[in-house]
């Protein structure tokens, strides 16, 4: 009773992103995505095989269609099957988090409106259990990497670099989208179609040299697009073949790389900035 | 000493003192919600009618609070729906966030707005009291430690390794409550919570409330259930249209709470202005006996002298009758049936209709206006009207008024006349 009687006022400024505390937001985003990966994982009979039977499907699938039925360069890379095994993989982790994401918010209802909780951990405890995701998928990939020949080299070790780029850039626009579809339920449908698009506008079926020496501006256009820079840098760090063209190279210099880096921290930016600013109104809007 | 005075004692050791540090601290607080009359849920929409979204309505739900808690209070909030009282809890939780005003907090507080908020129904209980108890803001390892003491006061030790899709809607609730109990905060805002569970873990609950109480947790309470205010709380604080009506003793918060409720509730008084008198059953000689005399009206009044829809539990009933009189009407008596909702007749007034110096009276109106003593246990009640007279008026209006008594405590029973007891132990006396 005493040692309450210490305890001063404070202010309470409502609810917020982050409120509670960093310790309570960690615990609570842990708690969040472990015992989600545990209930879609162990919730199935088959577990978290399904997580793994998706992409390599695909990957079987893309593999026959772009090697046996169309040429779209993959003869313009040693590995093709792993660079296709790898982006598919990747691209997954970055579809799978920001499509839960969208409706996150929405569906947590319950605990934004009958409890304090800090929203934050909301959208990003879906792209941290997408995380936990890839890193099972990655082990695979890893054997498989092996299996078409691939040596490491020490820029292996730059990987994780860009995996920190695209988690940044998928959380941030998770953020954006699950607060956005508190307002407007369409984005769940514009989201569906636009990672589609993406997922073509990104040089993951195919390499990004895998244009005419004609048309380099396909390619220049391409590099516009924040995931085909990671997913190039991404390429020639783990497959390091001689031929393959550099960033800079596939972005025709420096100054083609600037509007990327601008959708990059703008996207980023955007996410933070509209989390930040309809955070406090979630519970009234849902 | 009565057994009220012996709880009111307890109630006044255990209340902290004026002086004990305040817990709680809102100052001039404001909210206001933006109601959309259409709302726009689309981009289509938005692009469509792009002024759609300035239409809105603003609803006021809290006008400028402020008020303090003591540590270690046992706080009440009552008010009716939609008086604010929901909203504040929800400032108080940091859900919404205030439009101005301040709120300040002592410690750690803990909403339970509903039971089992945040349950996942594919995780076991174990799984979800770490859960829980981290939404509330323990660490997992504390939450852990507890988690035997949970699943005892749940009663539940038998199925912590269940999920909890296959609980029954009851083990649900007292999962949650226990939660509740053992998560430990400085403040407790609970919303009526209270009735959960069947009898026995209601008397757990009850108990554990009188523990948190005496152990010195400041606790707010928000009920519709007055019993639970005055048996609980050491203060209350009454709402209504977003403003502090009254804030102090709780059986007073409880008593202008209820008078509140039914005042506002302007739709059921049956209409006291009976233009036509009933038709008589009886015709009787060649005189129409509705002729001689008319009830104009026939209403519960206050002391004031004003119409009022209620009457407090004990107070005396005050039945002001107006009456015309068409012709001279000696021995004219007024009659009052008081029944109750069930048609069940409590008791007759006859009144008779005189002037006060004892002639009958031959002016054209009369206002008759009867005090009775009040004995009937909260609830609806209806005045049905007679006039008779020896020479031909016979004039019946059922259901001419209506009023509602009302009373903190619930009542079994038609009636509910006053009483004091007077406990002794023999052998005891001085």
């Amino acid at each position: 009773m005493a040692a309450r009687a210490e305890i001063p006022l404070q202010q309470v400024n409502g609810p917020s992103a982050l409120g509670g505390g960093p310790r309570r937001f960690f615990d609570l985003l842990w708690l969040m995505s472990v015992t989600e990966f545990k209930r879609v994982y162990f919730g199935t009979v088959l577990g978290y095989l399904w997580s793994l039977i998706r992409p390599l499907l695909l990957f079987g699938v893309l593999l026959f269609v772009f090697t046996k039925v169309f040429r779209v360069g993959s003869e313009k890379v040693e590995h093709y099957a792993v660079m296709l095994l790898l982006g598919i993989v990747l691209f997954t982790f970055f579809q799978e988090a920001t499509t839960n994401a969208v409706t996150s918010v929405v569906a947590q209802e319950g605990v934004v409106r009958k409890t304090q909780f800090p929203r934050l951990v909301i959208p990003l405890s879906t792209v941290l259990t997408a995380m936990m995701n890839l890193s099972l998928n990655l082990i695979v990939v890893l054997a498989f990497v092996f299996a078409f020949g691939v040596d490491p080299t020490w820029t292996w070790l730059l990987f994780p670099l860009a995996l920190v780029a695209l988690l940044t850039f998928t959380a941030a626009v998770g953020m954006a989208l699950s607060v956005l579809y508190v307002r407007f339920r369409d984005v769940a449908i514009i989201w569906a179609v636009v990672a589609q698009v993406l997922l073509y506008l990104t040089p993951i079926l195919y390499p990004i040299n895998a244009f005419e020496e004609e048309n380099q501006t396909y390619e220049h256009l391409l590099m516009c697009n924040p995931l085909s820079v990671i997913f190039t840098q991404i390429r020639i760090w783990i497959l390091h073949e001689a031929d393959a063209p550099s960033v800079l190279h596939a972005a025709g210099g420096w100054a083609g790389l600037i509007p990327a880096t601008v959708i990059f921290f703008g996207v980023i930016a955007f996410g933070a900035w509209i989390f930040k600013r309809e955070a406090p109104r979630v519970a009234e809007a849902l | 000493m009565t057994t009220e005075s012996v709880l009111l004692a307890n109630r006044a050791a255990s209340a902290p003192g004026p002086d004990t540090p305040p817990a709680i601290r809102v100052e001039d607080l404001y909210k206001s919600f933006r109601i959309p009359t259409q709302r726009v849920d689309s981009l289509k929409e938005r692009a469509v009618h792009p002024f759609a979204s300035r239409d809105h309505r603003e609803l006021h739900a809290l006008r400028g609070i402020s008020f303090e808690i003591r540590r270690g209070e046992f706080f009440g909030i009552v008010g009716r729906n939609g008086s604010g009282k929901s909203t504040l809890l929800k400032l108080l939780a940091s859900i919404y966030r205030a439009d101005a005003g301040s709120i300040q907090i002592a410690g750690r507080l803990a909403p339970f707005i509903e039971l089992g908020v945040g349950f996942n129904h594919e995780l076991t209980a174990r799984e979800n009291v770490v859960l829980n108890g981290v939404m509330m803001g323990l660490t997992p390892k504390e939450m852990r430690n507890r988690l035997d003491k949970v699943i005892d006061f749940a009663e539940l030790r038998e199925f912590a390794d269940l999920k909890l899709k296959n609980y029954s809607s009851g083990m649900l609730v007292r999962l949650a409550f226990a939660v509740m109990m053992e998560a430990d905060a400085d403040v407790l805002l609970i919303d009526e919570v209270l009735a959960v569970g069947d009898a026995s873990f209601q008397q757990k609950c009850a108990d554990a409330f009188h523990q948190m109480k005496t152990e010195g947790k400041t606790i707010i309470l928000v009920t519709h259930e007055m019993g639970s205010v005055e048996s609980y709380c050491h203060r209350a604080m009454l709402i209504s249209d977003g403003e502090i009506k009254y804030i102090g003793a709780p059986a007073e918060a409880g008593r202008q709470y209820l008078k509140l409720n039914f005042a506002g509730n302007s739709d059921a008084p049956v209409s006291t202005e009976e233009p036509e008198p009933e038709e008589p059953e009886e015709v009787e000689e060649d005189v129409d006996p509705g002729e001689g005399a008319r009830l104009v009206s026939c209403r519960v009044i206050n002391a004031g002298g004003e119409g009022t829809p209620t009457v407090e539990m004990g107070e005396p009933i005050r039945i002001e009758t107006e009456i015309e009189l068409l012709r001279d009407a000696p021995g004219l008596h007024c009659g009052l049936v008081l029944g109750n909702a069930d048609d069940v007749s409590m008791f007759e007034l006859s009144v008779p209709v005189q002037s006060t110096d004892g002639y009958d009276i031959k002016g054209n109106k009369v206002i008759v206006t009867a005090t009775v003593q009040n004995p009937l246990a909260p609830g609806r009640h209806f005045i049905h009207c007679g006039l008779q007279s020896p020479f031909g008026i016979s004039v019946y209006v059922p259901k001419a008024a209506t009023f509602v008594v009302f009373g903190t405590h619930p009542s079994t029973g038609i009636i509910a006349p006053q009483s004091e007891f007077d406990v002794r132990i023999p052998g005891e006396e001085e």
